[in-house]
């Protein structure tokens, strides 16, 4: 293939790039955002399938047949817990204007400057040979297609300018400044370049799934066919057996771990997943469709690579090639061109990608900090930032890609994509412990974080780029074997004695753990200051924050508003200056001009705005060099942290109590009519007894007065009068008792004290014996029946007395004054006692039958007048009745007599004797 | 004192030890007295005998004292029966209603013995 049309190709590709994130950059002017969709979202975050994996995957694939999986399963099983994960990070990262992993480790240990640098570090070592062999895949595939020879390694060995790892490189660091630094925008995102990318995960897809089909139906007839032809070769036997593959049960574990840390914490998924991304909910349809994602670009990576196997059984083709070379050995040099597009499309979004991440990381994490410490930064007349910050966000980029160019021309070419890009993804698997501990756990520390860190570098460092160096002879490689100083236990691939693992596996198992433990104690061994106890806090509890609407600000930091405007001029220009003040002064409804002193408000206001653009550790650093902070106290800290909390629990509550207050109004509503009833009660009561007090007084008072005022009366009127006075009076002190009794036994509603076990049949017989006596008197011929002598019961047997002597009193004076009967008859019906008191007496109508029971109703008996009694006799019978869980009703024929009959729950004495038979 | 003879006053009190009380009173002012000890009872009385004045009480079983005011004023042949209610209700209420159904006085129990008798015979004179 001629080097012109490669060339031209290329160029028509990158041409496309540039329009699609050109378009995608107006319609984002214009508020049609492009890129504001679940869909364009789960694209981009495909940047994570890399030219590693469109080259690498069918070498893996050759060489250990299903080992390119666990990279993809790990994804895949992690996908679900988005939601919880990444979506909480990327809340926290919107609301603090987060705009790199290194500046979200940095403001969750309390904005600090030395763990943005070592986050930084840690990336720029870590992504820098995973650049590289982006570089070299794109690079050798171009030398595949120029020189249509399958053999991988013999390119670049001409003179510098007819690199083409070097003229790719400028082309990357070109097209990435152009769209990457074209402004320095608050939050960091940039529509036309997640445009780009998403474009280039379709056109990935799109080209492998093409050579895919091609070489499995055109060349052979599908699937089926492959494993027929590949039936005899030795890669067979590993498919069928795991074991044999050499890959155990732990290397997919290692594997599967590192791949679940990577999709989130390698700084481009960072940068795509949390920096980019428009709405947290999109999550929810990307952790289904990035699955799928990975499923289809995987479909065809065993049948390719079994393919290859059997068209170059000699193994002189690089098997990472198979997917090109392939097709060119078969004359098909468009497809193969096409091919390589879709690699080199999956190259440079990997490349774009976590160029502009480390960029950022670089400007705000590393040389701010150092420029800011120099105090150059802070001097206006020295230094404006504005403008140069862009400066160093390119030159950031240009020196990126330069080392990655260097990695790979001293390192990157002596290892495949695979093992390469495995080293990358440990060194971010390190972030893993201080991030997910710093989101849910409030306890974690700088210190804490600091020690994890450095360990797990240091680890990592040691453990998988030192031996690389040393294998491809940059260094002197004794310490591999000897371990290094000679000490035997500190041989990277076998430290601390631990041997029977990969050497990836290894790493892992040696980096993280140590990264996690250093982590954990060093938090319990160390104490939080005031801004990392709030930055914990808040990392922790943001949904709280969020639910509250709280403005999240603890430290009371006041500047002088000259000073705020001239720094934020230099750092934001005047636009953006003149846009946050305005927003803060519609929010806030002051005008700022006619302040002298910024309020903590504004002075936080502007620290998150400029966080957004350089960082929250420089803003911090920016801001503390104009702000006066008022002193806080570690006390004072904990007692803001715990009124916030407790505002948060309380408006939480809020909404609880006032579907409580619904119901307690409801019920206060009911009370209050049952107490308007009782009150209505109480009132009748009154009236009543008034009543009833008045008529025995009136006959009393006025008899007495004509005792008084007629001294000539005759003695037998003298003698009536004053009988109606004492009867009218023992009425009157009878009446005076029963209302003390009634309010006794209400007030022993509330509690069963007084409560014996009583013999209540002796209780009735006694109480019949009493009044026989008067019966006899009145002519009624007694009678008393007690059906079963050893009847106990529970209850106050003074109360009980008196409901018994009340009911055959009553009898008695109902009785006719001639052949009057009383019946009196206690029995056992099942568990209940009962009692009748049975008069041949006037009766009682029906109509009245029910009103007995209420206060001061007697039955009128019109013949004779009114049997003396107060009314309130019966009624009080069924308040103690009531009181021992029974019952009374009476049943009455008018002129044939009334039967009372209570009924009395029996003490279960018996039933208990009765269990045994 | 000449128009007092001959007079009949109605006692109607469900109460006898009452009744024995106003009905000493009322003699010895030399009234004719009748008596009742309920409502229903009252209305038959008056039926055969029309009184020149009834003591009525209120409360009482069955036809309470309005009621039994009432009756007496839908009947025009009694249109000079006069009415003193005498109970034990004092209420504002209870002698709104009371006058309302017709009566001319209204006292309350318990009584005094001569502000009772002054009532009965300025009715009965003047009324």
């Amino acid at each position: 293939m001629h080097p012109s049309l490669l060339i031209f190709a290329s160029i028509f590709y990158v041409a496309i790039l540039f329009l699609v994130a050109y378009w995608a950059e107006r319609r984002a002017k214009k508020g049609k955002s492009l890129v504001n969709n679940p869909y364009i979202y789960a694209l981009s975050l495909a940047v994570y399938c890399t030219a590693w994996t469109y080259y690498g995957n069918v070498g893996r694939a050759a060489t250990s047949g299903w080992g390119f999986l666990p990279i993809f399963l790990g994804p895949t099983i992690i996908a679900p817990l988005w939601m919880i994960v990444l979506k909480k990070i990327i809340i926290i990262s919107k609301s603090q204007r987060i705009n790199s992993i290194a500046d979200f480790i940095s403001s969750r240990y309390g904005k600090s400057i030395w763990l943005g640098v070592l986050a930084t570090l840690i990336s720029v070592f870590g992504i820098i040979p995973y650049i590289s062999i982006q570089l070299k895949a794109i690079a050798s595939t171009f030398d595949i297609l120029i020189s249509h020879s399958s053999h991988f390694n013999n390119f670049s060995h001409g003179p510098i300018y007819q690199d083409t790892a070097l003229y790719i490189a400028i082309a990357l660091v070109v097209f990435t400044v152009l769209f990457g630094t074209r402004h320095l925008d608050a939050n960091e995102r940039h529509e036309g370049l997640v445009a780009a990318i998403a474009f280039e995960s379709v056109f990935k897809l799109v080209a492998f799934l093409t050579a895919g089909i091609f070489i499995t139906f055109i060349l052979h007839n599908g699937v089926g066919d492959i494993f027929e032809k590949a039936s005899d070769l030795p890669i067979m036997e590993k498919l069928y057996d795991l074991e044999a593959s050499g890959i155990n049960g732990g290397t997919w574990f290692f594997l599967m771990v590192l791949s679940m840390m990577a999709i989130m914490f390698l700084p481009r998924q960072f940068h795509v997943s949390v920096v980019e991304n428009t709405n947290s909910d999109f999550l929810k349809k990307a952790s289904w469709l990035f699955p799928l994602y990975l499923f289809l670009i995987n479909l065809f990576v065993l049948p390719i690579a079994l393919s290859g196997l059997i068209q170059y059984p000699e193994g002189l083709v690089n098997p990472d090639t198979f997917v090109l070379s392939i097709p060119l050995d078969a004359g098909k040099d468009y497809l193969a061109l096409f091919v390589a597009l879709g690699g080199f499309s999956a190259a440079t979004s990997m490349v774009i990608m976590a160029v502009i991440a480390l960029s950022i990381m670089i400007s705000n994490n590393l040389v701010l900090p150092l420029l800011i410490r120099s105090q150059t930064i802070t001097n206006p007349y020295v230094f404006d930032v504005s403008k140069r910050l862009l400066g160093i966000r390119r030159v950031s980029i240009i020196l990126v890609v330069l080392l990655a160019y260097g990695y790979f021309k001293s390192v990157g070419q002596g290892y495949t994509l695979v093992s390469i890009g495995l080293i990358s993804f440990t060194a971010v698997a390190q972030f893993a412990p201080v991030i997910l501990g710093g989101i849910f756990w409030k306890r974690g520390t700088k210190a804490g974080a600091f020690i994890g860190l450095s360990l797990g570098f240091l680890i990592w460092a040691f453990t998988l780029p030192l031996p690389t160096l040393a294998e491809t002879g940059v260094i002197d490689d004794s310490f591999i074997t000897n371990g290094i100083f000679g000490i035997s236990i500190l041989k990277p691939y076998a430290l601390f004695g631990l041997e029977g693992f990969d050497h990836i596996s290894h790493a892992v198992l040696w980096s993280l753990s140590l990264n996690f433990f250093g982590y954990y104690f060093g938090s319990l061994f160390s104490r939080q200051d005031p801004v990392e106890i709030t930055q914990a806090d808040y990392f922790v509890n943001v949904y709280k924050y969020r639910v509250s609407s709280q403005d999240f600000e603890v430290l009371r930091k006041k500047a002088r508003i000259s000073d705020l405007r001239n720094l934020t001029n230099r750092f934001l220009g005047e636009k953006r200056l003149e846009t946050l003040f305005a927003v803060f002064e519609e929010k806030h409804g002051l005008k700022i001009s006619e302040l002298n002193i910024a309020p903590p408000e504004l002075v936080n206001y502007i620290e998150t705005n400029l966080a957004g653009s350089i960082g929250a550790a420089s803003a911090k650093v920016i801001i503390n060099s104009i702000a006066k902070e008022d002193p806080i106290s570690l006390e004072e800290m904990f007692r803001v942290l715990e009124q916030t909390q407790e505002v948060i629990k309380y408006s939480k509550q809020l909404e609880l109590k006032s579907a409580e207050l619904e119901a307690t109004t409801l019920q206060l509503k009911i009370a209050n009519h049952k107490l308007k009833e009782l009150d209505q009660l109480k009132a009748e009561f009154i009236t009543t007894v008034t009543h009833e007090l008045r008529t025995p007084i009136t006959s009393i008072k006025s008899l007495g007065k004509i005792l008084q005022t007629n001294p000539d009366l005759s003695e037998t009127k003298k003698g009536e009068y004053l009988e109606i006075i004492v009867t009218e009076s023992e009425r009157l002190s009878r009446l005076v008792n029963q209302v003390l009794d009634l309010e006794k036994i209400q007030a022993s509603d509330k509690d069963a004290d007084g409560f014996e076990d009583i013999p209540f049949s002796e209780l009735v017989r006694r109480s019949f014996l009493n009044l026989k006596q008067l019966m006899t008197d009145r002519n009624i011929r007694p009678g008393c029946r007690i059906m079963d002598a050893g009847m106990i019961i529970r209850g106050n047997y003074d109360q009980l007395t008196q409901v018994v002597v009340n009911l055959i009193s009553n009898a008695i004076k109902f009785c006719p004054p001639v052949e009057g009967i009383i019946e009196v008859t206690l029995a056992v019906e099942g568990d209940n006692c009962v009692l009748k008191v049975s008069d041949n007496g006037v009766g009682i109508p029906p109509d009245q039958q029910e009103k007995i029971f209420e206060k001061f109703t007697q039955v009128s008996n019109q013949e004779l007048g009114k049997p003396a009694g107060s009314g309130l006799g019966l009624f009080i019978t069924k308040r103690i009745i009531e009181n021992h869980k029974g019952s009374i009703e009476v049943s009455s024929r008018v002129n044939f007599g009334t039967t009372f009959k209570i009924i009395l729950p029996l003490l279960k004495k018996e039933s208990i004797s009765f269990g045994e038979a | 004192m000449e128009n007092r003879k001959g007079k009949t006053i109605l006692i109607v009190d469900d109460e006898p030890n009452i009744v024995v009380a106003v009905e000493f009173l009322m003699e010895k002012e030399g009234y004719n007295i009748r008596k009742c000890y309920d409502g229903q009872s009252a209305l038959a009385s008056i039926n055969e005998v029309v009184p020149d004045l009834i003591l009525l009480d209120v409360m009482m079983p069955g036809m309470d004292g309005f009621e039994v005011a009432k009756k007496i004023r839908e009947n025009q042949d009694w249109e000079n029966l006069k009415i003193i209610f005498l109970t034990a209700k004092g209420t504002r209420e209870d002698k709104m209603k009371g006058y309302a159904n017709g009566g001319e006085i209204y006292l309350t129990k318990p009584f005094d013995n001569d502000n009772l008798v002054i009532a009965v015979n300025e009715a009965i004179e003047f009324g």
